[in-house]
């Protein structure tokens, strides 16, 4: 086995990092395929967020979580939902708004949840799903079930002032709650030195009484250790904030071909690829190319699937459009052409 | 019959509820040690701890978003705005989480949280904490909003509102926290999202609700001295909205006014109007009148802030006027 060094990170097992892979590299193909139904014209939403770059992020911290931890996550969260679990047919149905989705096609890219899952929802608007974790925590730690709630975001909502009133009352209430920034360091396309002064994410969640740390995203073990250190203090009642510092690949949507970064800046930033540097450091200890080669044939056949499956997938149907407004049994809302012909007959009085 | 406060008959709604589910906590500023602003939750802490009636930072976004997560979660929380004019700050977890989750993820959850919190005018409370906001609510698809005028009310509407499946925003009017009534809380209940005829008439129908009920209730005494009849319609429920009451009124009597506390533009009483205009239009004998605020901040004058709203005065000139 070729030597070890620090940077190229390893004490652990090939397993481990083999598993780890294995999720990045299917978050990775997920996400091209995506960006491939989008492209294509076939998804239904207008936007589509992607976290290329991020991979070590979403498996690193879902690696500490266990079952009946809950979580929220962002615009850019399609990641997360799949380390953690996710469907990917019916993931990616919801993001082509079909039946079939997790949501039947009414949320899409960025409203995706699943309860089964701990999933309590992406969120569209920045910093927007961050407080639903601190009332997760509490009910968690009110019925001393053991969960822990995590908030994902990214550095955007490092500047949104929900996060710190969260932040203050999950510390004043020792409550299991953890806070990830992943900080691609694009808040679409303002650059993080452009929206804050201050760029040590973590000591603003240290001055608030958290467990803080920040972690370069480039080697996933990394990311792992400290999401195990900041998700076992948060169950020990000691919430916790953790930044991993990443590149966000492309640009803020699919379309966006990011003119606001320079050609240097990108070279360096997709330099870190977390997906390429755990696989480097496999080789390096010793796994070979095919066994990887054969992990991605068989990835890339599941997603090709995925797409098959996303395409085939029925429109939800027209009626379903006034359902789960309020819950099953109450009164659905009133159809407009429904309403103009109930007022135009005469024959209803 | 024992006589009870409209804030004691709010405080009794809550013990009554929280006592029969385990689930339900009261969550804001100043519930627990203080009691609340305006007394509703005082005294609770002492049977229900802490942990039920829980006392945040002045943090009115994570209240809310707070609440919306432990909903989420299973149980069911009472956030508490102090004042209603606080409701804009909460419009991110309010507008776009609670009332949309259900619908976005398909189906799979509901928000069941109760948001209390009071509006109107009345103690010379200044621009900013005086407003009548309901307009906002019950523009956003998703939400239940209830506006008890009765001590009765605001009992049995809150106790339901601890019960329904989906967030209601419950919004009490801070004139009417000390106002008593004899009443009889074993008696059953009226239906949730039945709207209440007060007053039967014959010359013309008013619909409202909160406070304004009363002074309407006072005009259409006034007005029968004259020998006007009018029925008064408080609609308890703003969302769900009882139209069947109001249209089976009108059609009877042909004449109907609006009066809202809200301002005019925009406001709820615009909401009616048009609703009763189209769907009443055969019926009509005169125009749907808007009585509601004036497009203006409320002052802290009282005789300014008074005047900015409806009063029994202005309902029964109008009502004149309409019938002239």
């Amino acid at each position: 086995m070729t030597q070890m060094t620090k940077t190229e990170g390893s004490n652990k097992s090939n397993s481990d990092l083999l598993s780890h892979y294995t999720q990045m590299r299917r978050v990775r193909t997920f996400e091209d395929r995506v960006g491939e139904l989008y492209l294509r014209g076939a998804s239904a939403g207008s936007m589509l967020h992607l976290s290329i770059g991020e991979e070590s992020a979403a498996v690193g911290v879902c690696s500490a979580m266990r079952d009946g931890d809950t979580f929220t996550t962002h615009h850019r969260g399609h990641g997360i939902f799949l380390a953690r679990g996710a469907d990917p047919n019916r993931m990616m149905s919801e993001i082509g708004g079909k039946e079939t989705g997790y949501c039947r096609g009414k949320g899409g890219s960025m409203h995706i949840a699943d309860m089964s899952l701990g999933h309590l929802g992406a969120n569209a608007i920045v910093g927007g799903g961050i407080p639903a974790i601190v009332g997760a925590a509490l009910v968690a730690k009110h019925r001393k079930t053991g969960a822990v709630s995590i908030a994902f975001f990214g550095d955007g909502a490092m500047q949104q002032g929900v996060l710190y009133e969260s932040m203050n009352m999950a510390a004043l209430w020792d409550l299991p709650a953890i806070f990830v920034c992943i900080n691609n360091q694009w808040g679409m396309g303002t650059r993080i030195d452009q929206a804050t002064k201050s760029t040590k994410l973590h000591e603003r969640a240290r001055a608030f009484g958290l467990n803080a740390e920040t972690v370069d995203g480039r080697d996933v073990l990394d990311v792992v250790e400290a999401a195990n250190r900041i998700v076992d203090g948060a169950r020990a009642g000691t919430p916790g904030f953790l930044a991993i510092d990443c590149y966000r690949f492309y640009g803020h949507g699919r379309k966006d071909k990011s003119p606001y970064r320079s050609d240097e800046e990108e070279a360096e930033g997709r330099a870190k690829d977390p997906v390429e540097f755990s696989r480097r450091m496999l080789i390096k200890n010793g796994v070979n190319v095919e066994e990887l080669d054969a992990v991605d044939a068989k990835i890339d056949a599941e997603m090709d699937a995925t797409i098959e499956f996303t395409i085939k997938s029925e429109e939800p149907a027209l009626n379903t459009m006034f359902r789960d407004v309020f819950a099953p049994g109450q009164p659905e809302p009133e159809p407009v052409t429904t309403r103009i012909d109930r007022v135009l007959s005469k024959e209803q009085y | 019959m024992p006589k009870l406060a409209y804030r004691d008959a709010l405080k009794q709604a809550l013990i009554d509820s929280m006592r029969e589910d385990p689930d339900i906590f009261v969550i804001g500023e100043e519930v627990g040690r203080y009691g609340g602003a305006y007394g509703v939750t005082k005294g609770m802490i002492e049977e229900f701890g802490a942990e039920r009636l829980i006392d945040t930072p002045i943090s009115e976004p994570s209240i809310v978003g707070t609440a919306v997560g432990a909903a989420m979660a299973g149980m069911r929380p009472v956030a508490e705005l102090m004042y209603v004019d606080f409701i804009g700050m909460t419009m991110d977890q309010l507008c776009n989480q609670a009332a949309k989750i259900r619908y976005m993820f398909g189906g799979q959850i509901g928000v069941p949280m109760v948001l209390r919190t009071q509006g109107g005018t009345g103690r010379s409370a200044g621009a900013q904490h005086s407003q009548s906001l309901e307009a906002y609510v019950m523009h956003t698809p998703g939400l239940r909003l209830a506006m008890p005028a009765t001590v009765y009310d605001a009992y049995h509407l809150l106790r339901q509102a601890l019960t329904q499946p989906d967030p209601v925003v419950f919004i009490e009017h801070k004139s009417l926290y000390a106002m008593t009534e004899d009443v009889d809380l074993t008696l059953p209940p009226p239906e949730w999202g039945k709207a209440v005829v007060r007053r039967q008439g014959k010359d013309l129908v008013i619909v409202t609700y909160s406070r304004q009920v009363h002074y309407v209730m006072q005009a259409a005494e006034e007005l029968s001295k004259v020998g006007i009849e009018v029925t008064v319609i408080d609609l308890r429920t703003l969302n769900p909205l009882d139209f069947d009451t109001i249209r089976a009124e009108v059609e009877k009597v042909g004449k109907a006014m609006v009066v809202s506390e809200g301002v005019m533009t925009s406001g709820v009483a615009a909401e009616l109007s048009a609703r009763i205009t189209e769907e009443c239009f055969d019926f009509l004998e005169e125009p749907v009148i808007r009585v509601a605020g004036e497009d203006i901040p409320i002052s802290v004058s009282i005789e300014l802030e008074k005047n900015s709203v409806p009063t029994t005065k202005f309902v029964v000139e109008t009502a004149r006027k309409l019938l002239a």
